[in-house]
């Protein structure tokens, strides 16, 4: 199955006012648990930056936060198994069903970015940006305090 | 190894109850006073490194820093405060001279806040700016001593555009608001602050000074807003640096450190900064303390007209000196000299790295120098020749419009500016760490300022002092700040003394007309 329509929320990455203080990480992890409150994320859910979403990629000066990229013809659509991987009609965004991911990781080969990560913890399954749904602007970009993510809203709908 | 006697200066406070161990601070201060103890999965700190810049409490996700001064007390003593002894120790240590950045943070009077506005009630209107025309526009440049013009011969019916200007007009500098961004190198602060500085002017309508660290080609669409300076070791000075630029200034001193030159140590000079000032990569950029060719108002003069030659009298010329105790005099002279733009720089205005002792006390405030030059020039009938710019330690909007009253046709602000975007006032501009990203050339810092960011603050910031001076203007019935210049009876002194008042030409609070 391919995806047919570009992400509506497109996070731009700007690396050149990225300084790696991996605040996006935090704001990911904590949206994405299970209390959504940073305290108790950290101390009871005991979640580490390592499982963001969104990670910070550093090499020497470079650094920035690559999380998906939603790609408008996503290997990792085809490469999924079971259809756990689909395209929300609406959004536009790549996302993943949990209940039917079978932790095969075939998405995880073959993702160009690298940004789908394996949830050992809870279950093994696939996890991914899912773009915020219930947000108007994603946690990362909301975190972010250098503005190197910004939103840009797609308006060539299809 | 020998032990130091010097304690921290600061104490950074952890909440373990709000530290969830993600390690932002560590990530955050250049100065390593965090780091991430693997062995026990904990967040340190060492007070030792900690310099009070902030930026770790300011970014901290849960709020569980705090930096407080470091609560230990020597043993009470009137005549030795801790802090000296502490910079005893400090330089019995190394031998040194002790360093310090940004204006002095000593207690002296602050005349600006011993000095009133007035307002208007019952004999003369005020004026509401929202409602009614106010004009905060001015001109920097020499005024003519008088307008000729010339009639036509025949004019049966009064026709303006028959009627022309015979005298000429020196060149002027047009400024939507009485506030410029005064001169700091591009060097001393790193590229995007510069660029922020550059975009905001030209947004706001104002200037920014390159000062000595020559402006980057990049940045040469900013021209029209920029004044460029030709500073002791003339740095980056060439034809187009001047041709593109608004005016030029030639710096004589600055407030924080009269009488002493400049020094970018060698490990700032990049190659972008090598290629701006003209000086190769990693040498030091040694501006002297004098310039070689100025001892005398003459050799001034002759340096104002090579520059105005150089640029065919299209551009003001300004000459800057720091504020001391014979400026009046020097003021005089430098008008004389053929300078458009005076500038005084007072005592509190800050810099990249300066001698501490030097910085705390050698100079006098800006209230005073500018109140004594204005009236000197006055005096000599030669107050139109140049304008006058006040620079060192403003603060806010209602200091500007102090200054404006005067005597001042515009004010310098740097600090203010700095703080607008992040500068918590440290003090380590001088060790190029900057954790905010202003002072520094380091490739992983200067990624922490967004100048689009910054930008936007410093017009915020110019923006929201225009409608408090315009509120401040019509509070007093006057409607365009150019008639609130030299305007000292729109002042009131509260807690001075006789020879102060006598200085600052303004009359006791209470006293009327």
């Amino acid at each position: 199955m391919k995806s047919k329509i570009a992400v509506k929320k497109k996070i731009i990455i700007r690396p050149e006012y990225c300084m790696a203080c991996r605040l996006c990480e935090i704001a990911c992890l904590v949206k994405h648990s299970k209390s959504r409150q940073i305290l108790k994320a950290f101390k009871e859910e005991n979640l580490t930056l390592e499982e963001s979403r969104i990670q910070v990629q550093q090499q020497g000066e470079m650094s920035f936060a690559l999380q998906c990229r939603h790609c408008e013809d996503a290997w990792c659509l085809e490469s999924c198994l079971t259809g756990a991987l689909h395209q929300d009609e609406i959004s536009g965004a790549i996302l993943i069903d949990e209940e039917k991911c079978i932790g095969c990781w075939s998405c995880i080969m073959s993702c160009p970015y690298g940004v789908i990560l394996r949830n050992q913890k809870t279950r093994k399954v696939a996890t991914k940006c899912d773009l915020c749904p219930d947000e108007k602007i994603p946690a990362c970009v909301m975190a972010c305090p250098n503005e190197a993510l910004i939103l840009r809203e797609n308006k060539n709908e299809k | 190894m020998r032990k130091s006697l010097v304690i921290p200066e600061f104490a950074v406070i952890r909440d373990q109850n709000l530290c969830i161990q993600c390690e932002v601070c560590v990530r955050q201060c250049a100065f390593e006073a965090h780091h991430f103890n693997q062995a026990d999965r904990k967040v340190e700190t060492d007070n030792f490194r900690c310099v009070g810049c902030q930026r770790c409490v300011t970014m901290c996700p849960t709020g569980a820093l705090r930096v407080i001064r470091y609560p230990n007390d020597f043993r009470p003593n009137e005549n030795w405060p801790a802090e000296e002894i502490q910079r005893i120790y400090k330089q019995a240590e190394t031998g040194g001279v002790l360093l310090s950045s940004m204006g002095t943070d000593r207690k002296y009077p602050n005349y600006w806040d011993h000095l009133l506005l007035n307002a208007s009630q019952v004999t003369n209107p005020s004026i509401d700016p929202l409602r009614e025309p106010m004009e905060l526009r001015t001109y920097l440049g020499q005024k003519p001593a008088k307008l000729e013009i010339k009639f036509p011969k025949k004019m049966r019916r009064f026709d303006i555009n028959k009627i022309t200007l015979k005298t000429k007009i020196a060149p002027q500098l047009k400024l939507e608001i009485p506030v410029m961004f005064s001169a700091m190198s591009f060097g001393a602060i790193s590229f995007n602050t510069i660029k922020a500085l550059a975009e905001a002017s030209r947004r706001s309508g104002t200037y920014w000074n390159t000062g000595e660290g020559g402006f980057p080609a990049s940045l040469y669409e900013y021209g029209p807003n920029t004044i460029v300076q030709v500073a002791s070791g003339r740095f980056g000075v060439h034809s187009q640096y001047l041709e593109v630029a608004a005016a030029i200034e030639i710096k004589i001193g600055q407030g924080a450190k009269p009488g002493i030159g400049g020094h970018l140590p060698g490990e700032k000079v990049n190659e972008e900064i090598s290629r701006t000032r003209m000086i190769p990569e990693g040498t030091d950029a040694l501006s002297p303390a004098p310039h070689h060719d100025i001892y005398s108002i003459e050799d001034l003069s002759q340096l104002i007209y090579a520059l105005k030659e150089a640029t065919d009298y299209r551009k003001p010329v300004a000459v800057k000196i720091a504020a001391v105790h014979n400026s009046a005099a020097i003021a005089s002279g430098i008008v004389r000299a053929g300078a458009d733009i005076v500038v005084i720089d007072g005592f509190r205005g800050g810099t990249g790295a300066a001698p501490t002792r030097i910085r705390d006390n050698v100079g006098i405030p800006i209230e005073l120098a500018l109140a004594a030059v204005d009236e000197r020039l006055r005096q000599e009938g030669i107050r139109h020749q140049a304008s006058l710019v006040a620079a060192g330690g403003f603060r806010n909007s209602s200091d500007v419009v102090k200054a404006i009253a005067l005597g001042a046709d515009a004010v310098y602000i740097a600090t203010a500016a700095l703080v607008a975007i992040g500068c918590h006032l440290c003090q380590k501009c001088y060790t190029g760490k900057c954790n905010w990203g202003i002072a520094t050339q380091d490739i992983h810092l200067i990624k922490r300022l967004n100048p689009e960011i910054a930008a936007d603050r410093l017009t915020n910031l110019l923006n929201a002092w225009s409608h408090e001076i315009k509120e401040m203007l019509g509070g007093m019935g006057i409607d365009a700040i150019e008639s609130l210049r030299g305007n000292r009876l729109q002042l009131r002194a509260i807690n001075l003394t006789d020879a102060e008042l006598k200085v600052l030409g303004v009359k006791p609070a209470g006293e009327s007309l």
